[in-house]
């Protein structure tokens, strides 16, 4: 079980700012595939991962980092602070 | 070290004195502060910030942190706002001490350029023709490139 967070266009486009996932993938890439099979809205918001950032367990991290061990996944656009 | 995120607007100048106020031997002080500035196109409404409650206080320690590391510092301050915004309001305040006021300035700039793109912050611009998420911008990205 994992927590799933999304922010931004990403939760707008998904409908929901988060999720807890029962997953056993083992990549966040895996983790999006298995999210673009479930649904449409899954899928556009996921179409381009180069517009995406992720993070795990609030630190930010890479697309093919493993998830062993990682209790919070988030998607969000690039950021935009300052 | 003074990290903030918070919805309540803020005064700069009791935020500028209280930090001077508690600055001991440092000869320089910098501040810096964002404003929520209008369109070029349109005449913006609103500005709704939305951040990552508990990354985004993570992500300004490490910034704080690293700017520490990096220059001779009595104390640093990040303050950011989320919520909705109007044009003219504050959106945020850095400010750093420093014993010379190279390091205090340098300092500023680099917690501002890592504040840009690596704290979980995202705005959104509502004009009367619409509303769209403000895209970061690849100068803010190749900023971060000159500190290494």
């Amino acid at each position: 079980m994992m927590d799933v967070l999304y922010f931004a266009w990403v939760r707008e486009r998904i409908g929901l700012p988060r999720e807890v996932i029962d997953t056993d993938a083992s990549t966040v890439q895996d983790l999006v595939d298995e999210l673009r099979r479930r649904e449409g809205r899954y899928d556009v918001a996921f179409s381009d991962t180069s517009a995406l950032r992720v993070a795990l367990d609030q630190e930010l991290s890479d697309f093919d980092a493993s998830l062993k061990g990682v209790r919070e996944v988030a998607f969000f656009p690039p950021m935009t602070g300052g | 070290m003074d990290i903030r995120v918070q919805e309540a607007a803020f005064d700069l100048g009791a935020e500028a004195n209280a930090f001077a106020a508690r600055q001991r031997g440092m000869g320089a002080i910098v501040t810096f502060t964002g404003v929520v500035r209008d369109l070029d196109d349109a005449p913006l409404r609103h500005m709704q910030v939305e951040h990552y409650p508990g990354m985004t206080e993570k992500a300004l320690t490490k910034i704080a942190a690293d700017a520490a590391s990096r220059w001779d510092l009595g104390d640093i301050l990040i303050l950011h706002r989320y919520g909705r915004l109007a044009p003219d309001d504050l959106i945020m305040m850095v400010a750093t001490a420093s014993r010379h006021r190279r390091d205090a300035f340098e300092a500023a700039t680099f917690l501002m350029d890592f504040l840009k793109s690596r704290a979980p912050f995202w705005k959104k611009e509502e004009t009367e023709s619409g509303s769209d998420w403000v895209a970061a911008k690849q100068d803010d990205e190749d900023a971060l490139n000159d500190w290494d």
